[in-house]
């Protein structure tokens, strides 16, 4: 397995929000390689002037009209919080720096 | 504010503005649209990106969207594409913003805007790309509210946004508010958004960067973040160039960066580097197919579009002979340009009317922080006003003290003049009196007066109007004062 | 008995009207056995309050006279990935413990409308991400023919609780193959419909360009009438199909002469368990018998769909797991100090292995720098694999191949070997990577277990690949079979 790819999964997890343990990363790596391998045979295939699909519906989007619905009972937006201080979800202070860097 | 060009660099800025569309229900989910609510409290499954929920696109967005495109002549696309920007935030509940990205609604337009440096002269300031997207929640970290925690508000997470995006067109602080105002005045119009700073509704990222005089390249930019008052976006951009300049002057290299401003300081600092750019994943929105626009739909917006500034300045001129300063001050806001028509439709006398629009009215409304869709002062009002004061029922100098009051409370001015006798006094036995006492009170001026000193009649007529509480009629009291000087004719 | 494995859609059906037996009945059966059949581990939540609940309400309408559809009052099973209000769902996830929506799927909207009585909600791979229903947090499930072996995934709570007897129908999801595959391993029939068919409102997302709900049933004629209940348009969907879905139910006539079906020459070559090469060759001879040509056919690029389909399933789902982060619902991580913590802690505890391998490759091919060679790539792909159909399609009215290469794998056999067991989906990938219906029946045995033959139709042409399979059955009993220890 290379390092590049090693560092490449330590890059994805991290933006995935995903901590790995030394052994996991090494496991998930090597299954990466394995995939990256196989997929690799699509190289083969010739896509010039392809174009690509997003989707398989052969519709246009369609609209909605503007008309507001009820809001929820706040009560069951929070309902599943596992933090709330009865109107807001709360979570750990963001460390701006750690979050937008 | 520096209005001053930079005596070394030139100034290079392009701003994105977020404006949030005028409509009742979010962008991609059917919940209300409200402004200080309760936390919490206009939200819908969808809001919350609670699993199994998807999309659907408010129509009445994209009108809107479509609408802002025409008016800045930008070519609406037949097909744009709704895509994911991913990235985590606690306010950003999906973990991806649907934004569009390689695929935009409209490109390419432009405003001609009327800079603050150049005699009056407008310039083209070109609108690279508008886009629809969705705004995110509210993250409040102040300690007070949340303490040692953050707390998390999806009121807003949403919300429908336009984002109208400039080319580097603008060379200074005071040029990018201008374009500011008139996108502001042009948002307004097609009736696309509120465009209210205060309220958020209106908000500006910055990029700016800075070259040497007759230097073609383009130097390295950074971005400034939340500039959300026009006094922030000047004395931020300013603050900026400061920054740069001195990098610049010391030999050093500008860094490409996102800054914020920080009023207290009037600094702006560094938050992150470009070289620890997100990497956001765009891609399609699978729960979303391409938005299609076919000419017709279109066309039939384009039909519903309101005369635009320009066309109705214009107008303005020619029909209602006006001088181009007091047309386009009117035609800057919709609402303003629709209530002189109103005005001017009951009483013909434009010239006149924006006069005292200018003068009174919008004095009025600054003096109490109003807008003219919030003034009590119904076109009608004063276009009565104005016409008793051409008729003489009343003086000009009354009349001008109503205006606050009817601008607050509304009213009838033709009432407001009877209850508090304000009529014009152009009876002559009264004017006599009054004339005839001034005459004895100030002997010497009328020594002055007969002796040839013509502008001591303005100080002897501004005696006896303030005897009369300013009602005497100015051209009555002319003839009396003539009179009673021995004057002949008149 | 109470435990006794319950009868067709059909024979409830005629009991109810006949008067031989109640909802109530019914239901209890069903619960019974499910009960009974526990060590499968094919539940992982039983709504036994409710749908007595709900029995007794449809019972009242039967001896009201009312009757809202052929599933009204009938017991079925639901995947753990369709929320319904006031209910736990958690997609066999930790991250979504305890998670009670506060809304209803589309899905279960139309299915209490049909008076159908859900006794639970089936066992899945975690997020449908698997083939074999062992990736699930609430341990794996087991086929009923062989306990030792997978029942298929990852709708296999599903497709095993009707091969079971424990319910004549059930609900699953097809995002891959997740319907079919586990019909075709549990000897039951599986439709995975046209894309845009069923609403996806409500459904837990993994690919949203490929998830499709559908179901299962024991005969073609029962799943038609399951597809029937669940079709049509939902406004709260953007990809839904308005146009109204004709009913299949009413298209079985078992008339196929003159039907040309499609054998792709791709898909009978090497890398096929003989005993399913030799049931799938005889049940498209006895279609042949009834009247059907066949032909053969190509999808040149059908070589090609595993890999494309990974690419484009594991980016879609990187994008839709984003929202589990600990913040408004499900698990969230203990004792972090800062946001990034809490999120890395609450997602690394909160998925299983496999969810985050693909969170992993999916970020990875979105990711800048290879958004082109791999996520751009197989959407050009994908355009091709679709072409393959149109033009296979001009020449046959179905396809008909084998389900999947081989039968149902012993438990634990493939979970050290990602990629292998990618690979065995390959038969059912394209239909979800081309948007067309598909159809799983059993067509017989390999040394014990169900061989399932796969029939694929143009879109919206669910109603021909449910006659197809109709008139199959209606000349063979392969359907018929019950597991061993079910009888
Ligand atoms: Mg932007
Ligand atoms: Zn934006």
């Amino acid at each position: 397995m290379s390092a590049t790819l090693r560092e490449d999964v330590e890059r994805v997890a991290a933006l995935a929000r995903l901590a790995l343990s030394e052994e996991e990363l090494s496991r998930m790596a090597r299954e990466l390689e394995a995939m990256l391998g196989y997929v690799a045979a699509l190289e083969r295939v010739d896509t010039r002037d392809v174009p690509p699909t997003a989707h398989v519906v052969p519709l246009a989007t369609p609209l909605r009209d503007d008309t507001p619905a009820p809001p929820m009972d706040p009560a069951l937006a929070l309902a599943n919080a596992p933090e709330s201080d009865g109107s807001s979800f709360v979570v750990p202070k963001v460390i701006e720096a750690e979050e937008e860097g | 504010m520096s209005a001053a060009p930079h005596p070394v660099y030139e100034v290079v800025i392009g701003l994105e503005v977020h404006a949030q569309l005028r409509t009742r229900s979010k962008l991609f989910s059917p919940a209300p649209v409200t402004y200080g609510a309760e936390p919490n409290h206009a939200v819908h499954p969808i809001c919350l990106a609670l699993p199994g929920v998807l999309p659907v696109l408010n129509g009445r967005a994209v009108e809107l969207a479509i609408r802002v495109a025409l008016a800045s002549r930008c070519h609406v696309q037949p097909q744009s594409v709704f895509a994911r920007k991913n990235y985590f935030y606690p306010d950003l509940p999906k973990g991806y913003q649907i934004s569009q990205y390689e695929e935009p609604l409209a490109t390419g337009g432009w405003l001609d805007v009327r800079m603050p440096d150049e005699n009056g002269g407008a310039r083209r300031v070109r609108l690279t790309r508008i886009h629809m997207e969705e705004d995110a929640g509210k993250s409040i970290h102040d300690a007070a509210i949340a303490g040692d925690a953050t707390h998390v508000d999806l009121n807003r997470a949403g919300v429908a946004l336009l984002e109208i995006v400039s080319e580097p067109d603008l060379r200074s602080p005071a040029e990018a508010a201008a374009y500011l105002r008139a996108l502001r005045s042009l948002l307004r119009y097609v009736d696309a958004s509120d465009a209210d700073m205060e309220r958020g509704n209106f908000r500006c990222d910055a990029n700016i960067s800075l070259r040497r005089h007759g230097e073609s390249k383009l130097g390295t930019r950074t971005e400034l973040k939340n500039l959300n008052s026009f006094r922030f976006v000047e004395a931020a951009l300013e603050a900026e160039i400061l920054r740069q300049a001195g990098i610049l002057d010391a030999g050093g290299k500008v860094v490409q960066a996102t800054l914020q401003f920080d009023p207290a300081s009037g600094r702006t600092r560094i938050l992150r580097l470009k070289e620890n750019a997100d990497d956001y994943r765009y891609f399609p929105d699978p729960d979303l197919v391409p938005l299609l626009l076919s000419d017709a739909q279109i066309e039939r917006v384009r039909a519903g579009l309101p005369e635009l500034a320009d066309a109705r300045c214009e107008r303005f001129q020619r029909e209602h002979g006006l001088a181009e300063d007091d047309a386009r001050l009117l035609c800057e806001s919709r609402a303003l340009a629709d209530f002189f028509e109103a005005a001017a439709s009951r009483h013909g006398d434009g010239a006149s009317l924006a006069n005292w629009i200018r003068r009174d009215v919008l004095h009025a409304l600054a003096e109490h922080g109003l807008e003219i869709e919030q003034a009590k002062l119904a076109p009608a009002a004063l276009a009565d006003l104005v016409k008793r004061v051409r008729e003489g029922g009343v003086t000009a100098q009354s009349a001008r003290a109503l205006v606050p009051e009817l601008v607050n409370k509304g009213g009838d001015p033709l009432r407001l003049i009877q209850e508090r006798g304000l009529e014009a006094v152009s009876d002559t036995g009264a004017l006599e009196a009054a004339v005839d006492a001034v005459l004895r009170e100030h002997a010497g001026h009328v020594e002055r007066l007969r002796a040839g000193e013509e502008k001591v009649r303005n100080f002897l007529i501004g005696q006896v109007m303030k005897r009369t509480g300013g009602k005497a009629d100015p051209a009555a009291l002319r003839r009396v004062l003539a009179q009673r000087l021995g004057e002949s004719g008149s | 008995m109470a435990a006794a494995p319950l009868g067709t859609l059909r024979e409830c059906r005629e009991a109810l009207d006949e008067g031989r037996t109640s909802s109530a009945a019914l239901v209890e059966q069903s619960l019974a056995r499910a009960e009974a059949h526990a060590e499968l581990r094919l539940f992982v939540r039983l709504r036994a309050e409710r749908a007595r609940a709900e029995a007794q309400a449809a019972d009242a309408r039967r001896a009201s006279g009312e009757r809202r559809s052929p599933l009204d009052g009938i017991p079925l099973a639901v995947k753990d990935n369709l929320v319904r209000a006031g209910e736990e769902t958690t997609c066999a996830s930790r991250i979504l413990a305890g998670f009670v929506s506060p809304y209803t799927s589309g899905v279960m909207e139309r299915l209490e409308a049909a008076g159908a009585i859900s006794i639970g909600t089936t066992n899945m791979d975690e997020f449908a991400m698997g083939s074999s229903t062992e990736h699930s947090v609430y341990g794996p499930s087991r086929n009923p023919w062989d306990p030792a072996r997978t029942p298929g995934g990852s709708s296999g709570g599903s497709a095993a609780a009707v091969a079971a007897g424990i319910v004549p129908l059930a609900i699953g999801s097809d995002t891959g193959g997740s319907i079919r595959q586990p019909a075709c391993f549990c000897g039951v029939v599986g439709v995975k419909p046209t894309y845009g068919r069923v609403s996806r409102w409500g459904l837990v997302a993994f690919a949203s360009s490929l998830d499709q709900v559908g179901g299962f049933g024991r005969s073609a004629e029962d799943a038609a009438h399951l597809l029937d209940a669940i079709s049509g348009h939902d406004p709260r969907d953007s990809t839904s199909i308005p146009e109204p879905a004709p009913r299949c139910a009413d298209a079985l006539d078992g008339d196929v002469a003159g039907l040309v079906v499609g054998l792709p020459r791709e898909y009978y070559g090497d890398g096929i368990e003989p005993g399913v090469q030799g049931a799938v060759r005889e049940a498209c001879a006895q279609l042949e018998r009834a009247g059907a040509k066949l032909r053969e056919v190509s999808l040149p690029y059908a070589e090609y769909a595993v890999a494309t389909y990974y690419l484009i399933a594991t980016a879609e789902a990187s994008s839709n797991l984003a929202r589990y982060d600990g913040v408004r619902y499900g698990h969230r991580a203990q004792g972090a100090h800062t946001l990034s913590e809490m999120y890395r802690r609450t997602r690394s505890e909160g998925f299983g292995a496999e969810v985050k391998r693909r969170i992993l490759l999916g970020t990875y091919v979105l990711s800048a720098g290879y958004y082109d060679a791999y996520y751009r790539k197989a959407q050009q792909v994908r355009t091709l694999i679709r072409r393959d159909f149109e033009q296979a399609f001009r020449g046959c009215d179905v396809i008909a191949t084998p389900t999947m290469p081989e039968t149902a794998f012993r438990l634990g056999e493939r979970t050290e070997d990602p990629l292998r067991m990618y690979l065995s989906d390959i038969y059912t990938v394209s239909a979800n990577l081309a948007g067309i219906p598909g159809v799983s029946l059993p067509c017989g045995f390999s040394q014990g277990m169900p061989v399932g033959l796969q029939l694929l139709g143009p879109p919206l042409e669910e109603a021909r690949l449910l006659r197809v399979a109709d008139a199959y059955q209606r000349t063979t009993a392969h359907h018929r079979a019950r597991p061993p220890e079910t009888q």
